[in-house]
């Protein structure tokens, strides 16, 4: 199979669902000859004209309720959000329209429209430039929020997102952009809504999504070394949530760490472990435990983003905690 | 002249020492010394200081994602801007912020930060207080072409209007946001037109002028501070860098430019100001030779300060619950 950067899955996919739909529409900050911030629309303009692939101004709010509007009446839009942190600015279009038009107006209302987030940390770009801030949208019901961890899975989510009917929200970790994957060529899809087991094990389940997923197997890895067998689990779409995947898990292994980079508090951790406790109480052997980052801003200086952010060496420290306490 | 000679050669000195800082900070990211991004101001200096130049030192000024300019020109420590560009704990926000997020409030700078836009309502707030609190300052609110496209400009601006608040609205002109030229972002050919749509008085100036800037800021910040209410200045300039450390440029044509760099708003000043024969050649070197070794210093400080002290990450998240 062929290898390739993570970005490139997704620059791939996008072009192919353009190719393959006419109503596939771009909207962004200088997505057209730019190519967008982390370039992944280089060539788009020239390729498939600015009519579909539409620089916008500086109006997140503005640009994604047109957006909605477009979806709402027969366009299928993309969205680029230059960095996740400014889909702030545009949650009252998202929450208050698109995760509500269908639920209101019934079945005469679609909104396939796709939000792509480059998100998350680990680059010095302090606080207003690397957030994780999915669970705003997790709680909205009528979002899907879907976040993958391979290239390989960043393609076949993201096909299924455009061809899906309901407003998605996909999260692209920008520092995962530069993970290389095997990435079959043509068309393939992964289905929403499936979280993937990416390892087995026996002793302790770990939830991940997003870049968290390598830091897990990362992880996993260096504990199988001390002989303590990880299962790890990649949610992949965090809404609607896979709680069946997540639960048959954690009744083989009696425990369970998930595992997040945005901070702990109302976290995705929170449902993940609320779920599990209430799907499988009477399997835990001990208590779930939440490896997420510090309840702050994220912060720029690189030795406090380091401190903020989790890795594999607090994820793989919750394992053992949670194998010592029973 | 109108202005003190000492202030203006002070502030031309100034002008020198935004230009040196950002030059020297494209170097130091490139030799990966200095490491997440930034937006150099470089080659719109006498916006930063002209504007500045005309406020009383407790008139409040709030910025942007291309805030070292500001910051410096209202008093900024290039040694502490400098270490917040390292990360270390001596600098304004103690490592926590980086280039786009960092304030002085004893300096009465409220902040550079990295939404484009979010800013303006934040300075019209500001504003709102000066007038209730009858402190007599106004505020000076920087932003540039691009943020215009957003709704909190026109939701702020609209308020600072009606309500007649002591604030200028300074617009930076570049001719860009990031890639994106502003005869796309807009259909009217001028910022400052906008301004009738509020019922505000808007004006265009040189933003690459030093006295031109001071001059146009000067009469709003008078209007403002007599409560006659904002005005919106439309300064136009140009940066000399691409709009972060990763943009090579490519949607400017070089003869652009070239223009703009035979306008730099250094060279001006100097050429007037020694043509005037307020300055020699000889005294322009050795300001230019004061400015390197104020960054110097600068980046010496930085070098040798401390990193933050990782156990303090979760300090100060709120003001009444540590
Ligand atoms: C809400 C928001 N949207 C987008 C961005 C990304 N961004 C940062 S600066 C910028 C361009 C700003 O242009 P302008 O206001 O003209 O200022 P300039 O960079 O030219 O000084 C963009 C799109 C951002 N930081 N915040
Ligand atoms: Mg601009």
């Amino acid at each position: 199979m062929r290898e390739t950067y993570f970005s490139h899955a997704i620059r791939e996919t996008l072009a192919e669902e353009m190719a393959r739909d006419e109503r596939v529409i771009m909207l962004g900050e200088d997505i057209a000859e730019y190519g967008g911030a982390f370039k992944i629309t280089a060539g788009f303009a020239e390729r498939f004209g600015k009519e579909r692939v539409r620089n916008t101004p500086i109006a997140e709010g503005g640009f994604t309720g047109v957006a909605i509007g477009a979806a709402l009446t027969g366009l299928r839009p993309v969205v680029e959000m230059m960095f996740m942190d400014f889909i702030t600015l545009a949650l009252d279009q998202l929450i208050n329209h698109a995760a509500k038009f269908r639920y209101q107006y019934g079945e005469q209302a679609r909104v396939p429209l796709v939000v792509r987030c480059p998100a998350g940390a680990g680059r010095s770009y302090g606080p207003t430039h690397s957030q994780s801030l999915e669970r705003h949208l997790v709680a909205t019901p009528g979002l899907v929020v879907v976040a993958p961890s391979t290239a390989h899975d960043a393609k076949g989510l993201l096909k299924s997102a455009i061809r899906c009917d309901d407003p998605v929200i996909f999260i692209e970790s920008k520092v995962l952009y530069g993970r290389r994957g095997d990435v079959p060529e043509g068309d393939y899809t992964v289905p929403l809504g499936e979280a993937k087991v990416v390892r087995d094990g026996e002793d302790c389940t770990i939830v991940a999504y997003s870049r968290m997923t390598e830091e897990s197997l990362r992880a996993a890895e260096a504990l199988a070394a001390k002989s303590v067998s990880c299962e790890v689990i990649d949610l992949r779409t965090l809404a609607p949530m896979d709680t069946e995947t997540v639960a048959e898990s954690v009744r083989k292994t009696g425990r369970v760490v998930v595992t997040e980079e945005g901070p702990l508090t109302g976290g995705i951790g929170a449902e993940v472990v609320a779920r599990v406790v209430e799907s499988c109480f009477d399997y835990l052997q001990a208590p779930p435990q939440r490896v997420a980052a510090s309840d702050t801003p994220v912060p720029a200086s690189r030795v406090l983003e380091e401190a903020a952010i989790p890795s594999a060496r607090q994820i793989a420290e919750a394992v053992v905690r949670s194998i010592r306490a029973g | 002249m109108k202005y003190d000679h000492d202030e203006i050669i002070e502030h031309y000195r100034l002008m020198l020492v935004i230009r040196r800082f950002e030059d020297v900070l494209d170097q130091l990211f490139g030799e990966g010394v200095i490491v997440g991004t930034s937006h150099f101001c470089a080659g719109q200096e006498a916006c930063a200081v002209g504007a500045v130049a005309a406020l009383r030192p407790s008139d409040l000024v709030s910025s942007n994602h291309r805030g070292h300019g500001h910051f410096l020109a209202k008093g900024g420590e290039p040694r502490r801007l400098m270490a917040e560009l390292f990360g270390k704990a001596t600098g304004y926000a103690g490592g926590r912020g980086g280039s786009q997020h960092m304030a002085e409030f004893s300096l009465g700078f409220l902040g550079t930060h990295g939404i484009t836009g979010g800013m303006i309502p934040v300075a019209t707030g500001a504003a709102l207080s000066q007038k209730l609190l009858n402190t007599g300052n106004v505020v000076l609110c920087f932003f540039g072409d691009g943020a215009t496209g957003s709704g909190a400009f026109h939701e702020a601006v609209n308020m600072g209007a009606i309500w007649e608040l002591p604030i200028v609205y300074f617009c930076e002109n570049n001719l860009y946001a990031m890639s994106m030229p502003v005869a796309e972002a807009f259909k009217v050919t001028s910022i400052a037109e906008r301004a009738a749509a509020y019922g505000l008085p808007g004006v265009v100036v040189d933003g690459n002028d030093y006295f031109a800037v001071r001059e146009a800021t000067g009469e709003a910040a008078e209007h403002a501070r007599s409560a006659h209410g904002p005005t919106l200045v439309e300064a136009h300039t140009y940066r000399h860098y691409g709009h972060s450390k990763s943009d090579d440029c490519g949607y400017r044509s070089a003869e652009e430019e070239a223009a703009w760099r035979a306008r730099d708003p250094l060279k001006l000043m100097r050429e007037r100001l020694i043509a005037e024969g307020s300055l020699t050649e000889a005294a322009a070197e050795a300001l230019a030779q004061e400015a390197e070794q104020i960054i110097a210093d600068a980046i010496e400080f930085a070098r040798n300060s401390p990193d933050p002290d990782p156990e303090t990450l979760c300090d100060g998240v709120f003001a009444d619950f540590d």
